[in-house]
């Protein structure tokens, strides 16, 4: 396969490397098909498509303003599309409600991190399997024998999932007086507790230093065997190790789309990345080695 | 001697009504960031459900039981119907509105149950107990005030830092967005804790009624102190409202003992929320902790 710039990349998805894929649930597919968005006439997206299969990581990329975030932000339910379809699980996703989102087996992640200040480490994680309780509103109140395994099943899973990051040790600790890189794990640990079958990371890697981002890397590599992981980063060395494909938008329209190595040859990226009139070759070989995303 | 230990006893059993009164503030202000000035009004209007059960031929206990249902189903009705609608706007739209329901609701029960004075029963004795031949001031009705108060702060305290709804309603107070974000149902949290407050401000307003007089303006003065106790506690802190419920129940008992009586306890309640304001606007116990997610 050539590189790949044609504006409507569903097609691309048949190409997908299939090995990973098989290893989680056939359903949980997201599927994006010409989403447009507009802000009070200025227009965000444009008929952008986008599929992230199970057990894939899929990249996305592009300069500062050129739409990852609202189309983030739409895959959550945040934002709704003015026109495009969102199909999860084989199913149409409409009118959805953040909650319902979580319900679904989708996850995300926050900017930053986003965890409470005034909950323990162990509690921000057990809201994340919010989703998995299933004592009913009365019998909790009510402290009934069955939200009370309920509980302890929770805290179960949130204790285990601490453990999958090596953040145990923190479970009675607030947040606040964690360093960075520590509150981001603990972030991640309470997007995995809730065993998502799709991931939303939104800039997981701002802030980490090289080798913590290095971590990151191997880390989101092994989720990709449980779950599909859409991956919003501008830290292009992490997008290219890691994702098995990557959509590269530009100024609210996807300018391409494919594997990691059809994108770092394609000079529509870099002209993206660099503005136009470059050396294209000279800066695909630094948008290779990974300090192209640096100056967009 | 005799008369410390009777006014630091009735200032314990006064403070933990104003305990009460002030952790249904603190609930409220901590979920919603808005001061509840109709919880004055609404937990009036439960205790006068209870008294009209109990007229009806009901006794005690089930009176109770009931009207703190009715406190339940109020606190979550006014929450939806009309707290929803001034959420997250401006704060003197909040602070209009419930200045509004306060109004209302004591309107609409004069209306109704007519605004004279009425009898309400205590559930137990009224007359102290007796220890080597002095009658004390803790008399069973309030050991019963002070145990009903302690058990619902237990219970409180339970569903806070045991139960997955607990957890919830407290990730919604400290960051709604994330909390939504996250799949809580942010509305519902909202809504129950309104009710858990109301639960807790009709407890105070029955435990306050047991054996003296109800008319819809009885609770004005417990609005002042409950607020007072609250602020004094930081306005965010549960403990800090038990505390400087009791502090500010000791308080007003030893000034009306000793400086001048029951007629300036009302101004003694103001100083002390003034000179708080001034000294220590956060409050006794407030906690510095950034309450943002």
């Amino acid at each position: 396969m050539g590189p790949l710039a044609q504006p409507t990349p569903t097609a691309g998805s048949t190409a997908l490397d299939r090995t990973t894929a098989e290893s989680a649930r056939p359903s949980s597919r997201l599927e994006m098909t010409g989403i447009s968005v507009a802000f009070g006439g200025v227009t965000a997206l444009s008929d952008v498509s986008l599929v992230v299969e199970p057990g894939q990581v899929h990249g996305l990329i592009g300069p500062n303003g050129a739409g990852k975030t609202t189309l983030f932000n739409v895959a959550c339910g945040i934002v709704r599309a003015d026109s495009g379809t969102i199909t999860w699980r084989d199913r149409p996703l409409r009118r959805l409600r953040p909650d319902q989102l979580a319900r679904l087996g989708i996850a995300r992640t926050l900017q930053g991190v986003g965890l409470f200040a005034g909950l323990t480490v162990l509690e921000n994680v057990m809201i994340g399997a919010h989703r998995h309780a299933r004592a009913g509103f009365a019998s909790a109140l009510l402290a009934l024998p069955r939200s009370d395994s309920d509980e302890r099943a929770l805290r179960g899973r949130a204790t285990a999932a601490l453990a999958d990051l090596d953040a145990e040790r923190y479970a009675d600790r607030y947040p606040g007086s964690l360093p960075y890189p520590v509150q981001k794990r603990v972030a991640l640990a309470r997007a995995l507790v809730s065993s998502p079958e799709l991931l939303l990371l939104d800039e997981p890697a701002s802030g980490l230093a090289e080798d913590e981002m290095h971590e990151l890397g191997k880390l989101i590599r092994s989720l990709s065997a449980r779950m599909g992981v859409l991956l919003v980063e501008h830290h292009m060395d992490l997008v290219m190790s890691v994702c098995d494909r990557v959509t590269v938008l530009d100024s609210g329209a996807v300018i391409a789309s494919g594997t990691t190595t059809e994108i770092q040859a394609d000079p529509a990226v870099t002209a993206a990345y660099l503005g136009e009139d470059v050396d294209v070759e000279h800066d695909a070989a630094e948008l290779q080695a990974g300090t192209g995303a640096d100056r967009a | 001697m005799q008369q410390f230990i009777d006014t630091t006893l009735s200032g314990l059993a006064q403070g933990m009504v104003f305990a009460a009164f002030a952790l249904a503030l603190v609930l409220i202000w901590r979920s919603t960031r808005i001061v509840n000035f109709a919880q004055g009004s609404m937990a009036m209007a439960t205790t006068f459900v209870a008294l009209a059960l109990i007229q009806a031929g009901w006794n005690y206990w089930a009176a109770l039981a009931a009207a703190l249902v009715s406190g339940f189903v109020l606190g979550a009705v006014v929450e939806r119907v009309v707290i929803r609608r001034v959420e997250g706007g401006p704060e003197l739209n909040a602070v209009i509105v419930t200045l509004g329901l306060f109004v209302a609701i004591q309107a609409a029960v004069a209306i109704i149950a007519g605004s004279s004075f009425q009898s309400f029963p205590a559930p137990f004795g009224l007359r102290g107990f007796t220890i080597g031949g002095n009658t004390i001031a803790l008399t069973p009705n309030r050991v019963y005030v002070i145990a009903a108060v302690l058990l619902t702060m237990a219970l409180l305290v339970a569903l806070f830092r045991f139960t997955r709804v607990g957890l919830a309603m407290r990730a919604a107070a400290f960051g709604q967005e994330v909390a939504r974000l996250l799949g809580v149902r942010v509305g519902r949290m909202l809504t129950l804790g309104w009710a858990l407050a109301a639960v807790v401000g009709s407890l105070a307003g029955l435990l306050i009624a047991g054996g003296s007089f109800v008319y819809p303006a009885y609770m004005d003065s417990l609005i002042v102190f409950g607020f007072v106790a609250a602020v004094l506690g930081g306005l965010d802190s549960p403990i800090g409202a038990v505390v400087g419920g009791l502090l500010l129940g000791l308080a007003l008992s030893y000034v009306s003992a000793y400086f001048g009586g029951s007629s300036v306890v009302n101004l003694a309640a103001l100083v002390i929320l003034v000179v708080v304001l001034l000294v220590r606007p956060g409050g006794l116990f407030a906690s510095t902790v950034a309450r943002r997610a």
